[in-house]
């Protein structure tokens, strides 16, 4: 039997020949086969490709294998992030058979690290949405509590890792999608800084904001995929240049010394005391690593789903634009004429949810309102920015909830949009500055439902947050409760 | 600020879509919530605040560095023409403009 819950074990087993890519494959495969009916984590499983590139793994000879990072781990992919000749849905029925001509860069680069692309994981339409309720395709349930969400919009990445179908999963971030599912399902979710990982082939929707996230079961998975799939890309005019880190050197697990801000704004009214408890044992427990911890002051928090709720539907609107039956994607049959083929294809095409962010979106940009939402909205973006920034200069990162409240039951939110809005209110800041933030596991409420201590750290600091995860889960490990699948 | 049903398909017309009657009715009453909420940011005095409209780059960081002025490969016409609804004779076919 594999044991499918660590990619430095997968990966050290088929470089030493102790196990094969491919029966590393087949396991996954089982294990989905066997979970996947009740969670629904995957839009598209394509066995026979799986095996092949398992297959490809075990064909090449022992010394290029050994130089894989990656070799042979299977990984769950997005399905908004773009994989050449495998179908890339967005969640969405507009591109339900929509199948790339060309692989994301962080695929491309994860492949070529020897990794395994187990499926293409469910998500909410487009990634808007906090619960991966939107999909056109399936809700997703959490291994956990079958009757609850396991968050989102990267819900099927999350129940892929958190089930034991893989040790890693790409998911994306617009404003708190990686780190939400994650804090959900019990797993570790990193938001990198803005630019940091190539967004060449993950379909768009806020590009201000958008970044391709990671998922592990630990630090040292988490790191190994960060460094992965890292790195400038020509092909993205927003990568940046800054040379990535070594983010696995940087697990030392020192932490003593360090002085982390814990921003008050995140503990007020609407916390949940179950999630606001086991948050503030986490960090007794980095006090007792040797952390200093200090209040800190974020004023413009309350603020930030306002700004996050002009800001990313403005762009959406734009983005999504594109989706008009012509060059790819659905277009509705027996249109008379050019404009009626348009708003066809996109009234059948889009869900609601998708339809309200382009109207929010269309109606802040139009002539008449422009200056007063997006205009506005750009301005009190610079506030919160700054916030971060004063905050820095004074602490070496900060520790806050990742979600005000532990995974909700499904449909308790489904009606109630700015319910759902609300729920991102911890998580939409790191987006809006372009920071790095993570979730990592941090202990259960008393129902047994997971919650996430989320890391925040300035530009390109990325190793700090994952040594301070790494510190954190070594020294007080979690017993969780059993899954349900 | 009131959103009416009028103002909505005004909208939806700008953005391509189209609603039935009774999505727009339940779309207008959500609308309208949403934007209360985020009418909020009039609180805030932005006077003399620079806008951010770009993703924020780090600190040290230039903005957008251009490339050199070079052509690429880009890809092949069969492979851009491959998901269109009605692509034919190297061209994506489209219903009547008029």
């Amino acid at each position: 039997m594999v044991d499918l819950t660590s990619a430095a074990d997968i990966s050290q087993g088929v470089r030493s020949g102790a196990v094969t890519a491919g029966q590393v494959a087949e396991a996954a495969l089982a294990r989905i086969r066997k979970a996947d009916g009740v969670l629904r984590a995957f839009i598209t499983v394509d066995r026979e490709r799986v095996l092949s590139r398992a297959e490809a793994i075990d064909r090449l000879q022992p010394g290029e294998r050994a130089k894989l990072p990656l070799a042979g781990v299977p990984v769950a992919v997005k399905d908004n992030i773009c994989t050449r000749g495998l179908r890339t849905t967005c969640g969405s029925r507009i591109l339900g058979n929509y199948i790339p001509p060309y692989d994301a860069t962080a695929v491309a680069r994860l492949e070529m690290a020897g990794a395994v692309v187990v499926g293409k994981a469910n998500c909410d339409e487009f990634a808007m949405g906090s619960s991966t309720e939107n999909s056109a395709f399936a809700v997703t349930r959490n291994p956990f509590d079958l009757g609850r969400v396991p968050g989102g919009s990267s819900g099927g990445s999350a129940v892929a890792v958190a089930a034991g179908m893989c040790p890693l999963a790409l998911g994306s971030e617009t404003g708190g999608s990686v780190r939400q599912p994650a804090s959900f399902c019990g797993i570790l979710g990193l938001k990198p800084t803005y630019g940091r990982v190539s967004r060449y082939g993950l379909v768009a929707f806020a590009s201000s904001l958008d970044a391709i996230g990671q998922m592990a079961r630990s630090a040292r998975d988490l790191a190994l995929l960060l460094q992965a799939v890292a790195g400038h890309d020509p092909h993205d005019m927003t990568s940046s240049r800054e040379p990535a880190g070594d983010y696995s050197g940087a697990l030392s697990g020192a932490v003593r010394g360090l002085k982390l801000g814990i921003p008050r704004e995140y503990f007020g009214a609407g916390l949940d005391p179950g999630v606001k408890s086991a948050v503030e044992s986490a960090l007794a427990q980095l006090e007792k690593l040797g952390c200093e911890l200090a209040p800190v002051s974020l004023p413009h928090t309350d603020y930030a789903i306002a700004d996050y709720y002009i800001i990313a539907p403005a762009e959406a609107s734009s983005n999504l634009a594109r989706y008009d039956g012509v060059r790819y994607g659905y277009r509705a049959e027996g249109a008379g004429e050019l404009d009626d083929m348009y708003r066809r294809s996109r009234e059948e095409g889009f869900g609601p949810e998708v339809k309200r962010r382009i109207m929010l979106g269309t109606y802040a940009l139009s002539s008449g309102y422009y200056e007063a939402y997006y205009g506005r909205a750009l301005k009190v973006r610079t506030l919160i920015r700054q916030d971060f920034q004063r905050a820095f200069a004074e602490v070496d990162g900060l520790l806050a909830p990742v979600s005000p409240t532990p995974a909700f039951r499904i449909g308790e939110k489904a009606d109630d949009p700015l319910a759902m809005y609300l729920s991102d209110i911890y998580t939409v800041t790191a987006n809006l500055a372009g920071i790095p933030a993570l979730s990592v596991p941090c202990g259960f409420t008393s129902g047994g439902l997971p919650v996430g201590l989320q890391v925040l750290g300035p530009h390109f600091r990325e190793d700090l947050l994952l040594n301070i995860a790494a510190a954190y889960e070594q020294t007080f490990p979690l017993t969780p409760p059993p899954l349900k699948v | 600020m009131g959103v009416t049903r009028e103002e909505v398909a005004r909208i939806a017309g700008l953005a391509k879509l189209r609603f039935t009657d009774s999505e727009a009715e339940a779309f207008t009453a959500q609308f309208q919530r949403i934007l209360e909420y985020i009418e909020k940011l009039e609180e805030i005095d932005v006077r003399g605040i620079e806008p951010t409209s770009h993703a924020p780059a780090a600190e040290g960081e230039q903005g957008s560095p251009m490339r050199e002025d070079a052509a690429g490969t880009s890809l092949p016409e069969a492979d851009a023409l491959s998901e269109a609804p009605d692509g034919a004779e190297g061209h994506f076919r489209v219903p009547s403009v008029i």
